[in-house]
């Protein structure tokens, strides 16, 4: 047995070449890898049945209809034509887009800022550290219900503060109107960022401890200034951390769904104006009741899946290496 | 022990400190000057200030309204502390919200993951690593694809697998299962898991084989003994994940039956008929674990952020 194991990690690293001068016989090698297998099955299955299989399975059931009394029989484009002539359906994705929109501009820009400016601090790092990744940790429907209550009109934090300073008060996440951008999206993308930003933050600020001094200490003598040394040390130093965290974060504010289902309830607010797409999917297939229909919702997802697709296609494409 | 991790953290940093050129942004001669030395100062209190705000002020106002009467919490202008001090809330919505039995399933929810997606992850990346068995490669290169596909993309066909198991036509909807068992399709760990293996020299498992340790010995008594920070990390992040998770366990515990509802899926659906500061009392207990936890393991998280890899 030790004999087989020797020759079976030794064949594993050894190069081609050492592997063809003595060729393993057929009864070791299968021993070797029914041993293998055994130890990768568990997982395999687990892959096969909760992430290989759905994904084939959202495609085919997104042209398929239930047939009444059980099963499911196929249906064309059906699915997709009635999504499309769905007036809540461009809603949400005008929405989702302005979110994703509104939390770049929060979202992206704040952590990186932040991280400049934690990075430059002497005293009290570890301290302004754990601050900023704290709301990471609490469960999500705990921070979101904290802001729920500060968006109150009638008792919350928020108006109380707008009343002092005798400014305007505002109905916050249940302010009706669906401008592009929205008071009531707004609130939801304070809510998220105020929750998620901890994690960029502390990404940004390893790759910029990681930036030599030497090309800082080279800028000066050439005579830049702070702003010259963001733009032309800074900047180029962490590119790739910043595009990677970009297309991650578009990716991941597209599927927002918990900021906006706890903070207006499960409903999308005034007029559905901070319903998002996955709120849709999770509508069209578990809260309509009676007529809850797993096919539309699969094609909503075929969709959602194909745009996020494209879009990581497409920015990986226009921000690869050149030369 | 923890005052031991933190003389030796304190230690390193310093010699951190000593060993780099700490040049960043700002000079150190710049910082140094009259004028650099109080816009340091200056700008230093601001963030301060404003980061304790930001922060620790909407925590502040989750512990402190959660000992306020109900008429308090709602009263305009808010106080600023309790005036009606009143620690019961937190026994009446221990028990009015029943958040012991919520604790204890989110817990058996997320040790219950933990468990298996450590036997079956590290197993898994050992045998990719280290045992390469046929089509091993082709199994790697599908399980890291699904790390393309955005996770709540797949709900509802994942849900519609979960109450009926192809081949098996079980129905896990309400058991713990329909948690643990997709947990363990983490594309993520198998990558951390794999990459760190590879990392260690195959000469340590030559040297155990040659001895006549068997292949699962070479796992319990080499690898897995040399791979402790990636398994910290790991365990720490699968915790978190399912701990944080709602949309999963509310579909297909909540839905089944309410009583095996997790913390974050019982706090927002109490958001409908209970009074403010009780539901601010649970809400503070849900939060209490998990900040308890962070700052213990706040060194393994911070470090697990930033080395193990990128994950918002």
């Amino acid at each position: 047995m030790a004999n087989v194991l020797t020759s079976v990690a030794r064949s594993a690293a050894a190069p081609p070449a050492a592997r063809r001068r003595r060729p393993a016989s057929l009864l070791p090698r299968v021993r070797r890898n029914a041993a293998a297998w055994a130890f990768l099955i568990g997982a395999v299955l687990c892959f096969s049945f909760f992430s290989w299989y759905p994904i084939v399975r959202e495609v085919i059931m997104s042209f398929q209809k239930p047939v009444y009394g059980g099963g499911y029989t196929w249906a064309g484009w059906s699915n997709y034509i009635r999504i499309f002539h769905d007036p809540t359906f461009w809603q949400a994705w005008r929405n989702t887009l302005e979110f994703t929109v509104l939390a770049l501009v929060l979202g992206y820009a704040v952590p990186f800022v932040v991280a400049i400016v934690l990075n430059e601090l002497r005293h009290a790092q570890g301290y302004l550290r754990t601050l900023v990744y704290l709301p990471v940790m609490l469960p999500p429907a705990s921070a979101l219900l904290l802001f729920v209550y500060f968006y109150n009109p009638q008792y919350g934090l928020f108006d109380d503060v707008l009343h002092f300073l005798h400014l305007p008060v505002s109905q916050w996440v249940f302010q009706p109107g669906t401008g592009f951008v929205s008071t009531a999206m707004l609130s939801v993308v304070i809510a998220s960022t105020w929750m998620n930003m901890g994690s960029a933050t502390l990404i940004y600020l390893a790759a910029l401890q990681n930036i030599p001094g030497e090309l800082y200490e080279a800028a000066e003598l050439e005579g830049a200034g702070l702003f010259r040394r963001i733009r032309h040390v800074t900047i180029p130093q962490t590119r790739l951390i910043l595009i990677l965290l970009l297309m991650l974060q578009v990716v991941a504010t597209m599927q927002m769904f918990i900021e906006s289902f706890v903070l207006t309830n499960g409903g999308g607010g005034v007029g559905d104006n901070t319903l998002s797409v996955v709120m849709l999917i999770y509508q069209y297939a578990f809260a309509m009741s009676g007529a809850s229909n797993y096919n539309s919702a699969s094609a909503l997802g075929v969709v959602l899946l194909l745009v996020l697709a494209v879009f990581s296609g497409g920015f990986l494409w226009a921000t690869r290496e050149r030369g | 022990m923890a005052a031991t991790a933190t003389v030796s953290t304190r230690a390193r940093v310093n010699q951190r400190r000593e060993t780099t050129s700490t040049r960043t942004l700002i000079s150190g001669v710049a910082l140094n000057r009259p004028r650099g030395k109080i816009i340091y100062r200056v700008v230093l209190t601001l963030v301060i200030v404003v980061f304790t705000l930001v922060f620790i002020g909407p925590m502040y106002f989750l512990f402190t309204d959660a000992l306020k009467s109900t008429q308090e919490v709602i009263a305009t202008p808010p106080t600023l502390y309790p005036h009606s001090f009143d620690p019961g809330n937190f026994s009446t919505a221990w028990s009015r919200l029943d958040v012991g039995r919520m604790l204890w399933n989110t817990a058996y929810y997320a040790f219950g993951a933990l468990a298996l997606q450590l036997v079956f992850d590290v197993a898994a990346a050992y045998s990719l690593s280290k045992l390469r068995p046929v089509l091993g490669n082709v199994v790697l290169f599908l399980m890291l694809a699904t790390l393309m596909i955005p996770v709540t993309v797949l709900v509802v066909p994942q849900y519609v697998t979960v109450a009926d198991m192809p081949l098996f036509h079980w129905n896990l909807i309400g058991s713990p299962e329909a948690i643990w068992l997709p947990s363990v399709a983490n594309a993520f760990n198998i990558f951390l898991l794999k990459r760190f293996f590879d990392s260690i020299p195959a000469d340590y498992v030559d040297a155990a084989s040659v001895d006549g340790a068997s292949r699962l010995m070479i796992l319990w008594r080499i690898i897995l003994p040399m791979s402790r920070p990636i398994i910290a990390v790991v365990s720490i992040f699968s915790l978190v994940a399912v701990w944080k998770d709602f949309l999963w366990p509310l579909l297909v515990e909540y839905g089944y039956t309410p009583t095996r509802e997790t913390l974050n899926v019982g706090i927002w659906q109490a958001q409908v008929g209970v009074p403010e500061n009780l539901l601010i009392a649970a809400s503070a207990m849900a939060a209490v674990p998990t900040i308890a936890f962070f700052l213990i393991f706040q060194r393994n998280i911070m470090a697990g952020l930033t080395a193990g890899g990128i994950r918002g």
